[in-house]
Order: C-alpha cells, then structure tokens, then sequence
C-alpha cells in the first residue's frame, strides 16, 4: 500500500506492506536510524516515538495505521547543533553509557514533560518503567528528567 | 569516526595458539617490537608515531584499539594519548584502527595466573610475564576482562609522550633551537617567542624524524585530564539519535538477512521448506546454513518474518533437554575425579570441621543471558581481492580469521570496519553472528549481506553465563567464623567459549572459583575447591564471567557463617580480612552507609564483598519489606581501581554495574525445556526497571599499586549484598538465583 504521512515535519509517501511496522520504515525505507530496535514487542522501548504527539512504540504501529499522521523521531526533535531541551539536560548529566536505548528514553521524557512540566519522582518513575536501561543509566537519567524539567519551566 | 582503509596489507597471523602451560619463547621474538599497523597510512608526508597516533598535514588521528560497548573505552584511550600529547577534545579524531598485533592486550594474559590479584612473588610475577609474552606473541587483541584501562595506562600515555617528543624534535631543527627549550599545547609546538606550531604542519618534518623512544611520563601533578570528569566525545550523538552503530550500517545495494538456527544449540538442521517463506513479497532467497537457515529479502522485518516463515526440522540438543537434568550433572560433579583445583587450603579444614557443630548450605546459580540492547548484527561484502566486514567486536583477529576460513581469503584480506556497540556484557566475544553473515555474503559475492538478528533469535541464540552450584561447610565459635569450606561445580566456561575460537586451554578453570577463592580473607582454616562439571549447554563469559555465580556462593554462605556465630556481618568482615586496599574498601563502604545506625521496622541491610579482576568492591544494599514485596531503596559502593582515569565516567559505570548485578539476581535467568532456552525476550528476562531503581551512593579509592578496570567487579557483590539484605529484613535466607523465585520485588 501506499501511505502518507508527515515525519519530522516533512511529508513522506511510503510503499510498503499494510502491516510493516513504523519503526522499519523509519529505519529501513526512510534511513531515519536513530530509532532503535530492541525487542519488537514492546517491552524495551528504544524504538519510542511521538505519534500525533503521545509517546508511541513504534514496532507497534503499523503502516496501514499512518495515514495523514504526525511522527517525530529523536532526529527531529532535537540536533546536535541545537539539541532539545530533553537532549541538552541529557548532554549536561552524561547520561549514555552505550547510548541504544537513550533515544527511546529521552522521546519518552519528552512527552512526559510536555504534558506535566513538574513531574514527582513517582511520575517520573512511572513514566520511563518501560524503557529498559540495560546498561544501567537509570540514576543519571533521573537527575536529567529533573534537570530537563527545571531548564524548560525556567525557560 | 572515521575508518582506515585499505586492501592489501603486510600483516602476518599466527596459526596456532597456545595459552598457559609452560609455553617458553626465545626472547628475541618477545622483545621485538611489532609492526607498525599506522605506516602503510601515513602517506609521504604523514608520521605515523606508533600504531596510535597519526599525524597527517590534514589531521591528527588517534587509534583506540579497544572496542567500545558503552563503557567510554575509545574516550578512555584517546584522553590517555591526548594528556601526553597536549591535545585538547575536537583536534583529533578516533577510530578504532586495523586489526592488529601491535594492539596486543597486555594485561588479560597477566590476569589468568593462578596466583591472588595481591600476591607480588616471583612465581607470580614471572607467570605473569611468561603469559604477557604469549599474549604478544599471539598478538591478542581482545577488549575483555575488565582490561581496556590496565592495557592502556602506560602503554597509551607513552604513545602520546613519545608524538609529542618527536614533534618537537622536528620543530627544533626547523626553527634551529634547541628541544628543551620548547613547549607544546593544545596541538601545537610553542616556540621560545611564544609562536605556535600547528602539529599537522609539523607532520611531514617528523615523519623523517625516528621517532623518540626514551620519554618519562608526566607525574600525576601535571596531568590536566586524567582524574578529572570529562565530556564523554560520543555523548551529543548519542544523545540526539545521531551515534551509528553496526545496526545502522546501510551499503547500496545491500540485502538485508535473519537467521533462524536450531534453538537447541547445536543441533542439526535436518530439514526444512522454504516454500511460505519465499512465497512473500520482498523475500529474495533463503539459504541453508550448517544447523540453520538464512533468509534474504528487501529490509530488515521482511527477512526476520521469511526466516520464521520457514518450515525447519530440528535435531536435538547434544545436552540434557531439561533444566533440572542440568543441576542433576552439577549435583553428581563434586567428585575426586572432577575436582580440578584445590585453590585455597590454609590451616587445617577437615580437623576444623570434624571438631564442632558443622553448618552447611547449597547454593545455585542460573544461566542468564547478555541481552544487550542492541541485537547482534554484521554486515558483509566479499569480493575477489577483499571481505569487508562491518560490525563491532572485541576480538578483531581472531574475527580475521573466522571469516576468512569461510570465504577462502587471507585472514590479512579481511578489513573491519569496528562499530560502535550498543552493549555487550560478554556478547560481543562471540564469532557465530559474523560467521553466517560471511557464510551468506560469500554465496553472494559483491552484494552486501546485513544480518540482523530478531530479539528472540538473540536470546535462543545466546551462549549464556555457566551455572554452578555451591556446597558450603563452616564452623564459628565463641562469636567468631573458624572454618570456611567452599566446593563450587560447574562446567568450564574458558573450555567452552575457546572451544567455538578453535583453542584448547590446558589446566584448571579459575573462572569456576573467580570470586571465591581469592578474596583476601584470613579465615583461620579456609579451603576453596573447584569441580569441573562436563560441558552442558554452551556458554560464554558474561559481566564478571565466573565470579557473579561463584562470588554469591562465596559471600551469602560467608554472612550465614557470621549471623550463626552472632557477629556483626561488617565488623566480623573487616575482622577477618588482611589489611590493605580490601579492608579499606570494607571500611569505607561502613562509613559510606553509616553501617549500624538504626532502621525502622522492616528495613535491612546487607554488606557483600567481591574482589574480580583485582578490584575489591564491597556493596551495602537496603532493602523494605513492604506489603506488595521487597523494595531495593538504597545502595552504597566502595571500589579501589588504583588510579581513576575519569571520575565522572567511573561512576555511571559502577551504579550500572550495580543495577546490572541487582536486576538479573532479582529476576533474570534461562532454562531450558525440550533443549531450548525458555525465555524469549525481554519480558521473561527483565532484569531491573527504572522504577526498582534504587538510590545508588559510590566511593572510589585509589590505594592499590595497580591500575585496574571497573567494568565488571561491581557486579559480583550485588547479588550476596541484596540476598543478605533480605535476610535482614525477613529472615528468609534465599540460596539460589533469582531471588525472585521466592520473594516479589517491588
Ligand atoms: S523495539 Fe519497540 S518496544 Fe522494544
Ligand atoms: S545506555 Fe546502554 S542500554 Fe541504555
């Protein structure tokens, strides 16, 4: 089938099978790489991203479900030139150790602050239990969720 | 980063390998420097220093030969040449080089000694160089064993004083001064009246130049970035989604592959239809492979769906189908014909035992798989004259060698492109993911074959850690620990894992007793046995290899000792323990935690001490036993590595280490059922979430003489510390891994 949908602000037109998961056309047909696999079933969420603006996983939505949707990666929400606000509390604190699950991570965190710029330390909790660490990082990435959420409030 | 490239080289293999057991070499091959991998890059007017440093008229160029899995290891090594080189971070840039011998590991070889990390008598010293001259000879380039920092230390910071020294000679004769009165900083040489001299404008006079070889190092006073927290250099792309990793390689005209192979390891493929396979749209090919199949198609999930899609007959495992038939050959292993070392035998055990009210226990620990969170992948192009292989590995020549078995190329023919690895724990020491890729990409010569392993074909495919199972005796009196006798079972994890590389290892296994028999207690009568158990399920050495299972058994059966004699768990362990850095790190993880103060109702701590790869760590866990289950609230760590390289860096590692070692003793292992491992993916192999995630608290204390890695010994003490915890807080003393097997945590 043939979909359209916006990625990063920019109208893409895909062919691919109905029931191609968004995270392969991100990765294999668009060459949107910052997106990660993990596990495919939703379990570790290194391949979150923001759908029509909610936290998604994208190994869970599949092609026929995009039309005229709004998808943005780690790609689009911030660059290395001018990284997020997410990104940059990510950069302050030296989050990654191997780095594979962070995109998923900080796409998470972001949402969550959009929608509660003042989480408690039990929302942030709640937030990012599904984003599996495997190396660990939780602690570096609490103090940067908080770090992110005082930069924005502040402005 | 960039990628040296090249298609023909002068490299020569060694054929056959041999460690331990008496190897003798003549001197003159040891003492001889190997090749210089950088010289065949330097261009006419590049200097190519050491096989480390590269300086161009365009660049400067640092050689990082350790792999990096998230542990800062390029970071590690590039600070280390650029402290001595008077480099500032965004002057040179990393790369993971060409396989080669000069990057041999000089410190794992070292390690394998069966003498105690503290023990500097001449047998153990001159073991331990007999093994550093094997490991040269072998030209071992391997990042494993908590490594990458001991190798590098010197090694690296000399490779930088030796580039800077040299520049400065070539500056000198040009600007007819003399060398001393020269300085250098931030990339450049400093001349007398203060004028700068860019290094790479310097690069064609010092390539002439023969390279300075008699340089002290700067002392510890001068260093500007060792010790001090630096900005990780892959930290913004890593951040913003913008890090590559072998995953992400993409090569025009690439076809993309998934495995499926027999999940009981080993078995044969007897069988099998590609029909409904090749019936989907995308798929191009499915390809036999020895005990599996391979299929190819035009992305990534379309080849992992077709290799499920194939109908396959599997033969069966060549080890017992069912989990408990595996404990059964453990529990039938502590025999005297199995017994492979006696590792610790001080005062006198039997007579000890045979005089007062004995206390025993069984301890068990699982297989747990590595998991890391990017699966295993290697992309492949053969053609005539060359193998390019894209992928990230921790063992770059032995890979040389496997692919090139494959495609009949000359190991020097294979050119690695090292990655970048989202994780490892071991599982990048593995040879069988590159080897089908080669397999496939050699049936296909001039395509690119990316394989990309599904999540469950990681984990059923995984070679995970070893099982072992304990037996502890020990007697206490009058309020002290007597005797400790500690018998560990488990099939050999080196013989295994050596075993796929082709390599047999004479002598016995240190990893079934790692962190156990050399803790550094004076335990009045002490013995430390280990027993080889037949091969079973194939495994591998995972974070910490033997002493993650060995060390749990070591410590809890240690703290069961100690609360039957009524001592306190911290003081009677520092009572026993032999002053030094063990002690001290003991000592300060008591203060740390302020060990003794009083806790409310249901809260109860516990202490464990490890020492792994000459690192003494000892770990406080507390824990509350709350209505829902056992919530981890708190941690402290004290470490001793000798030398902190970055302080910053050191302490994500150990509150990882930490959250490694707690989460699988809280819920992960395999098992097998009908030879297959029953855990498929992350949900039944979870390991901790961040929400379980305690408050983790670090001290690191540089008092030992050597420079260690702290990649792995964080993660044996987690274990005991979070099951004497629990004991604390329950009274329920757990002998197995995962604790979750008879507590919920929360
Ligand atoms: S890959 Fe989607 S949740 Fe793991
Ligand atoms: S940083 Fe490696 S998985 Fe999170």
């Amino acid at each position: 089938m043939k979909v359209r949908f916006s990625v990063n602000g920019a109208v893409r037109e895909v062919e691919t099978a109905p029931d191609m998961p968004l995270l392969w056309i991100l990765r294999d047909h668009l060459g949107l790489t910052g997106t990660k696999y993990g596990c495919g079933v939703a379990a570790c969420g290194a391949c979150t991203v923001h759908l029509d603006g909610a936290a998604v996983r994208s190994c869970q939505v599949t092609a026929d479900a995009l039309e005229g949707a709004e998808v943005v990666t780690i790609e689009g929400l911030g660059t290395p030139e001018a990284p997020h606000p997410v990104q940059a509390a990510w950069i302050a604190a030296q989050v990654a150790q191997c780095g594979y699950c962070q995109s998923g991570q900080i796409m998470q965190a972001a949402a969550l602050l959009a929608e509660n710029p003042a989480p408690s330390d039990a929302e942030i909790d709640a937030a990012l239990a599904g984003n599996l660490c495997r190396c660990g990082t939780y602690p570096r990435i609490r103090a940067a969720v908080r770090r992110a959420a005082q930069a924005m409030r502040e402005g | 980063m960039g990628t040296l490239r090249r298609l023909t080289r002068r490299s020569v293999l060694i054929g056959s390998l041999a460690v331990g057991g008496g190897v003798a070499f003549g001197s003159w091959a040891v003492s001889r420097p190997a090749e210089n991998p950088l010289e065949e890059f330097a261009g006419a007017d590049g200097a190519a220093f050491n096989p480390w440093v590269l300086v161009t008229p365009d660049e400067i160029r640092l050689i990082t030969p350790h792999a990096d899995f998230g542990q800062g290891a390029a970071q590690m090594q590039a600070m280390l040449i650029a402290e001595e080189m008077d480099l500032e971070p965004g002057q040179f840039s990393i790369d993971f080089g060409q396989p080669a011998k000069a990057y041999w590991n000089t410190a794992l070889a070292e390690e394998g000694v069966p003498f105690m990390s503290t023990d500097e008598s001449l047998p153990a010293e001159a073991m331990r160089a007999l093994m550093g001259a094997a490991a040269k000879l072998m030209g071992l380039q391997i990042t494993g064993g908590s490594t990458a920092v001991p190798d590098s230390f010197d090694k690296l910071r000399r490779a930088g004083a030796v580039a800077r020294e040299t520049l400065k000679r070539a500056a000198a004769a040009r600007h007819g001064v003399h060398p001393d009165d020269l300085r250098t900083g931030a990339g450049a040489v400093i001349l007398p009246d203060g004028a700068r001299v860019p290094y790479t404008a310097l690069a064609a006079d010092a390539a002439k130049i023969t390279p300075v070889t008699d340089v002290p190092l700067r002392p510890p006073a001068q260093w500007r970035l060792i010790g001090k927290p630096q900005p990780r250099l892959d930290m913004v792309a890593k951040c913003t989604g913008t890090q590559r990793y072998g995953i992400d390689v993409s090569l025009p005209g690439m076809i993309h592959a998934a495995v499926r192979m027999n999940p009981r390891k080993g078995g044969a493929l007897k069988g099998f239809d590609p029909a409904p396979a090749l019936a989907m749209p995308g798929v191009s090919d499915v390809i036999e492979l020895p005990g599996g199949i391979a299929a190819l198609a035009t992305d990534t999930w379309t080849a992992m769906r077709a290799a499920e899609a194939v109908i396959c007959e599997w033969g069966a495992a060549p080890y017992p189908p069912e989990q408990a038939g595996h404990w059964e050959v453990l529990a039938g292993s502590f025999t005297e014909d199995r017994l492979d070392r006696v590792w610790r035998d001080e005062g006198e055990v039997e007579a000890a035992l045979a005089d007062g009210a004995v206390i025993s226990a069984e301890y068990r620990s699982p297989y747990v798989a590595h998991a890391p969170l990017e699966p295993l992948n290697a992309t492949v192009l053969v053609t005539e004259e060359a193998v390019e292989v894209w992928t990230g590995h921790q063992i770059p020549r032995m890979l040389q060698r496997h692919v090139a078995a494959i495609t009949g190329h000359g190991p020097e023919q294979v050119i690695l492109h090292n990655q970048f690895i989202g994780g490892s724990f071991g599982h990048r020491l593995e040879f069988e993911f590159v080897r089908q890729a080669a397999m496939i990409a050699a049936r296909k010569p001039g395509t690119p074959i990316k394989l990309t392993y599904s999540r469950e074909e990681d984990f059923a495919q995984d070679f995970p850690r070893h099982i072992a199972m304990g037996r502890g005796r020990g007697v206490v009196r009058e309020g002290r620990v007597e005797a400790l006798d500690l018998a560990i079972a488990a099939p050999s994890v080196t013989a295994s894992q050596m075993g796929r590389a082709g390599l047999a290892v004479p002598g016995p296994d240190a990893q079934i007793v790692a962190g156990a028999w050399n803790n550094p207690y004076d335990i009045p009568n002490f013995r430390v046995r280990g027993y080889r158990a037949p091969e079973l399920a194939p495994v591998s050495s995972w974070r910490s290899v033997g002493a993650a299972g060995a060390g749990f058994f070591f410590d809890c059966f240690l703290d069961e000792l100690i609360h039957a004699a009524g001592a306190d768990p911290m003081a009677e362990r520092i009572r026993l323990m032999r002053p030094g850095p063990a002690r001290k790190v003991l000592e300060a993880v008591a203060q740390l935690s302020n060990w003794g103060e009083s806790l409310s109702p249901g809260v109860g701590r516990g202490v464990a001490f490890v020492e792994s790869f000459g690192v003494p760590v000892a770990e406080v866990v507390e824990v509350k036993d709350t209505p829902d289950g056992i919530r981890i609230s708190r941690v402290w760590v004290a470490a001793d590595v000798g030398r902190v390289v970055d302080p910053g860096n050191i302490e994500n590692l150990i509150q990882g280490g930490v959250v490694f070692g707690l989460g699988h003793a809280m819920n992960a292992e395999i098992t097998y059922s009908d030879g297959m491992a029953e855990q498929r993916n992350y949900h039944d192999h979870e390991a901790m979430r961040l929400n379980q995630c305690p408050e983790i608290f670090v001290r690191v204390l540089e008092g030992q003489g050597r420079v260690r890695g702290i990649g792995e010994p964080p993660v044996p003490p987690a274990a005991p510390a979070l099951a004497n915890a629990i004991f604390a807080a329950t009274g329920k003393r757990i002998r197995e891994l995962p604790l979750g097997r008879h507590v919920t945590f929360v």
